[in-house]
């Protein structure tokens, strides 16, 4: 069952600290494991609800991003550095060689231009907390040559294939702020078929 | 583009010799309801002072430090494990410390304690390693497995590890499988060896008899990764003792050399840049140059289809004990093979086979006990306790068991851990009645790859009998 709004925990920050509210966890009592073959107690479960705080420090304006549209990647501008130029995508802080800052750049009409499969995989398997619809079709993307990695994603409207162009499509209604709000379509998929919430 | 200095790319120079002394492990098995961890890791230690026909407290009174590998804390919702078993051991208050590195942890777990010998600090030390992946519901064993990837950029994606590592399959699979029937036919091949060589072996959890079109046939999980292309989910320990010489031959008659390199890349393999091939001993310059002409696609190093990490720990371990072809100087080898399609990747990161070519180590014959081929013995016999596909794997234990492994065969002691009928009952498992040794004969010399997920870490362990060296001290 989905949590009521008073059973949920909130987070801000006050003055510089986390100040939680709301109910962060329910108790719920253990229950005893019997061997059905001896009757003989082997051990107990323990169920537990927990809530994790999250900062994503220097990468959250990429998840801020991502719900208002726009994909951010970062750049390595530093000129002493041999990797200056490239573009890193999953956005990456500092630079990996130098671990000078990076500068953020938007890369949207880039991904809209070249993104293509680089590679993929269909499964019908999840874990638990999965929220994707099944068979899940991970695509990993790349782009063009400035942008020196290769991005996991996933698709939501057509079938991949390695090569096949693909363009970026954004949760800008009610964002999540999490990876799940960028996702891909193959291009030329019109605006009508893309998920609930999603744009270009 | 990657770029090693030279002092990254120095041999690493041990100040003293290290020994293998002892090895054990316990029963693998999906699931233990009945048993706590400290069981199986008290199974696992005594079962190495037996291998050295001591009592657990005779072998303890060497052990100077303990290292254990333990990779899931969060499976076992205990943190600080590693203390609790450190005590269920009775080896307080000895110094010990947790080693974590995903699905290398067996290894990283022997690194860590090799350099505790080598370094002088101490003349001997534990490895020990278990994983307990058995007390959550599947799907939420998927999902605290799927915390191994990014937490922000992958974990969100399905909550499902197999989707973050099967992409690099399909890569493989698409540019150097070239999705050929006769490619699956040989990755099936390999899920029949290993899970045969386990019905040979009572440790063993998922040993079975079964055909190419089995595997063909069996569920897909990720195509093309199917039910039986998967290495198995276990649970159990394993453990190994290492000394100085002194002490070593003070423990056995028999010790054997060990050395080991260790090498990692991204998390991510998003992040995983364009890079030049760096060179085995047995490769030279230029060789790959007509790569991506052989097979179009495959020019980017390492992308999605090899693993850097694992070329890196055996460029190190390669270097530090002169072998310079590991079909030609090793004997027997056990492989991370936590997917079909990855033990054809790893041939080639370690040198079996250059890129491109790892399927002809099956297809030849060679990866075999015996080669199906000619009826003789396989060149380079690889994974005959079954490999993660077919024996177990227990994450934080793998790759102690794999070390046990190959020393059984250079030891010529596999038969005596693998046969004896009270073994199999007291394990409650059936001995087949075809049952056969698969003891290699005379080997002498041989490898462990114990690979962590994607690749992010990956070590790379080599055993000798310390009569047939191959580079003097």
């Amino acid at each position: 069952m989905p949590k009521t709004e008073e059973e949920k925990g909130f987070v801000d920050i006050i003055d510089g600290r986390y100040k939680p509210r709301g109910k962060f966890h329910i108790i719920e009592k253990n229950q005893p494991i019997f061997n059905k073959d001896t009757g003989k107690l082997a051990g107990v479960t323990n169920p537990r609800d927990m809530t994790y705080i999250h900062s994503y420090g220097g990468e959250a304006p990429f998840f801020e991003g991502i719900g208002k549209g726009k994909l951010l990647a970062t750049r390595c501008d530093n000129p002493k550095c041999d990797s200056i130029g490239s573009i890193f995508e999953p956005f990456r802080i500092y630079c990996p060689d130098c671990l000078r800052k990076a500068t953020i750049v938007d890369i949207t009409e880039k991904a809209r231009n070249t993104a293509k499969i680089h590679s993929f995989i269909i499964t019908h398997r999840s874990g638990a907390f999965n929220t994707l619809p099944k068979p899940i079709k991970f695509i990993n993307v790349e782009f063009d040559e400035e942008v020196v990695t290769i991005l996991m994603s996933v698709l939501v409207v057509g079938e991949p294939e390695i090569g096949k162009r693909v363009v970026p499509i954004f949760r800008t209604k009610d964002p999540t702020y999490t990876i799940m709000d960028l996702m891909f379509v193959l291009e030329g998929t019109p605006e009508s078929e893309l998920p609930e919430g999603f744009t270009f | 583009m990657i770029k090693f200095s030279d002092k990254q790319l120095k041999i690493p120079e041990m100040s003293k010799p290290v020994y293998l002394a002892t090895v054990g492990m316990s029963k693998f098995d999906r699931a233990f309801p009945e048993t706590r961890t400290e069981e199986l890791c008290i199974q696992a230690l005594t079962a190495a002072a037996d291998f050295v026909n001591m009592t657990p407290t005779e072998l303890k009174s060497f052990i100077h430090t303990a290292y254990y590998g333990h990779f899931a804390d969060h499976f076992g919702d205990q943190l600080l494990g590693e203390a609790v078993i450190h005590d269920r051991l009775g080896l307080d208050p000895l110094g010990t410390i947790g080693v974590k590195t995903g699905g290398a942890t067996g290894g990283s777990t022997m690194w860590e304690a090799i350099k505790a010998v080598a370094s002088g600090y101490s003349d001997c030390a534990l490895a020990l390693g278990w994983e307990r992946m058995d007390e959550v519901p599947t799907d939420e064993g998927n999902h605290l497995i799927s915390c191994a990837a990014d937490k922000d950029w992958e974990t969100p994606l399905g909550h499902i590890y197999t989707g973050y590592y099967a992409v690099m399959a399909q890569r493989y699979w698409q540019i150097f499988g070239k999705a050929e029937d006769s490619f699956r036919k040989t990755m099936a091949e390999i899920a029949v060896k290993n899970r045969g060589y386990a019905r040979m072996n009572p440790h063993a959890h998922g040993p079975m008899k079964i055909t190419v079109e089995d595997v063909i046939n069996s569920p897909v999980v990720a195509y093309p990764l199917r039910v039986l292309d998967c290495c198995l989910m276990s649970v159990g320990s394993a453990c190994g003792i290492v000394c100085d010489e002194k002490t070593a031959y003070e423990i056995t008659d028999k010790p054997l050399r060990i050395w080991i390199g260790a090498g990692s890349h991204t998390l991510r393999v998003a992040d995983r840049r364009d890079m030049k091939i760096p060179l085995l001993p047995n490769e030279e310059p230029g060789q790959y140059d007509n790569l991506g002409k052989r097979f179009p696609g495959g020019d980017r190093y390492p992308g999605f289809s090899s693993f850097l990490a694992a070329r890196i720990a055996a460029y190190y371990a390669y270097n530090m004990t002169g072998v310079v072809d590991p079909s030609e100087d090793l004997d027997v080898v056990e492989l991370h093979d936590a997917f079909t399609i990855s033990d054809i990747q790893t041939y080639e990161d370690i040198g079996i086979r250059p890129y491109g070519d790892g399927r002809d180590y099956i297809e030849s014959g060679d990866a075999y006990v015996i080669n199906p081929n000619t009826n003789k013995p396989g060149k380079l016999p690889s994974n005959p306790c079954g490999g993660l596909i077919g024996c177990m794997h227990a994450v934080g234990a793998t790759g102690l068991m794999q070390i046990a492994e190959i020393g059984y065969h250079i030891w010529n002691r596999w038969d005596e851990i693998h046969e004896p009928e009270e073994k199999w009952k007291a394990f409650s498992r059936e001995k087949p009645i075809d049952w056969t040794s698969l003891q290699v004969k005379g080997a002498k010399r041989g490898l462990a790859i114990s690979h962590a997920g994607v690749g992010s870490h990956v070590t790379c362990t080599i055993l000798m009998d310390p009569n047939h060296l191959i580079k003097e001290d």
